[in-house]
């Protein structure tokens, strides 16, 4: 999938995560992308719920190997 | 749709409860709510400019874990079990308990106070000092950080009235 946009969230623990998606949605336009790679099993969770309550669009999340991964669509 | 709002009220200056408001209120600001936090009693530690003062105690505090941050898996593993009287007895156990939990802050990832702190004001959320307890410790305006409001209970209801979360803590 296509992003504009990657954040290095790994080895963050809550809620720095959030902390820095919510600071690179910032610089992106909206309907941009931005993939977050994170390490902290909270932040599935946590996207899910930053997402419903922010009016972002999680588009995907993966696991791979204890990393997680998120597209998250800007509004 | 109309913007949160969330006013926390922070009352305790150690390093362990110097969490919960810094934590919650960036967390919401990133989630769009309008914060604002009042420091009340020793909630005031926490807008000194510096918080190396900030610690932790293990004593009378059955709840915390005492475990190293270092060595081999097996060591880092044993929760130390140190009687009261010991960790009041031995000078600098503080110090030491204090040293461990920073230590384990920086492994785990998880952020410091100074850096939670500067993102809440980032974020503008809005640091109201408890101005009677400023008087009462004998504090200096020139103790704490910039960009906050001195201000009294009246002050705090004010926002507070308005808000969908209020917390004490």
């Amino acid at each position: 999938m296509n992003f504009d946009k990657e954040l290095d969230a790994r080895g963050l623990n809550c809620p720095l995560p959030i902390l820095r998606t919510k600071k690179s949605l910032s610089e992106l336009a909206s309907g941009q992308v931005l993939k977050i790679n994170s390490t902290d099993p909270g932040s599935v969770k946590d996207m899910q719920a930053f997402a419903k309550q922010t009016g972002n669009e999680l588009l995907s999340t993966a696991e791979n190997g204890g990393e997680f991964v998120f597209m998250m669509r800007k509004h | 749709m109309e913007t949160k709002k969330m006013a926390l009220i922070a009352t305790k200056g150690t390093l362990d409860w110097a969490y919960p408001p810094f934590i919650l209120a960036s967390t919401a600001a990133a989630l769009g709510y309008e914060v604002q936090i009042f420091f009340t009693f020793y909630g005031l530690q926490l807008l000194k400019k510096d918080l190396s003062g900030l610690k932790v105690s293990p004593l009378g505090n059955p709840g915390m874990p005492m475990k190293m941050p270092f060595g081999p898996k097996w060591f880092k593993e044993i929760s130390w079990n140190i009687p009261n009287a010991v960790q009041s007895l031995v000078p600098g156990y503080e110090n030491l308990a204090t040293g461990l939990m920073k230590q384990t802050i920086k492994n785990t990832g998880v952020a410091s106070i100074p850096d939670l702190r500067d993102l809440c004001q980032e974020a503008d959320v809005k640091m109201i000092a408890c101005q009677m307890t400023v008087e009462l410790f004998g504090f200096d305006q020139s103790d704490f950080i910039g960009n906050i409001e001195y201000g009294g209970t009246a002050t705090f209801f004010e926002f507070a009235g308005e808000t969908d979360i209020c917390l004490f803590i």
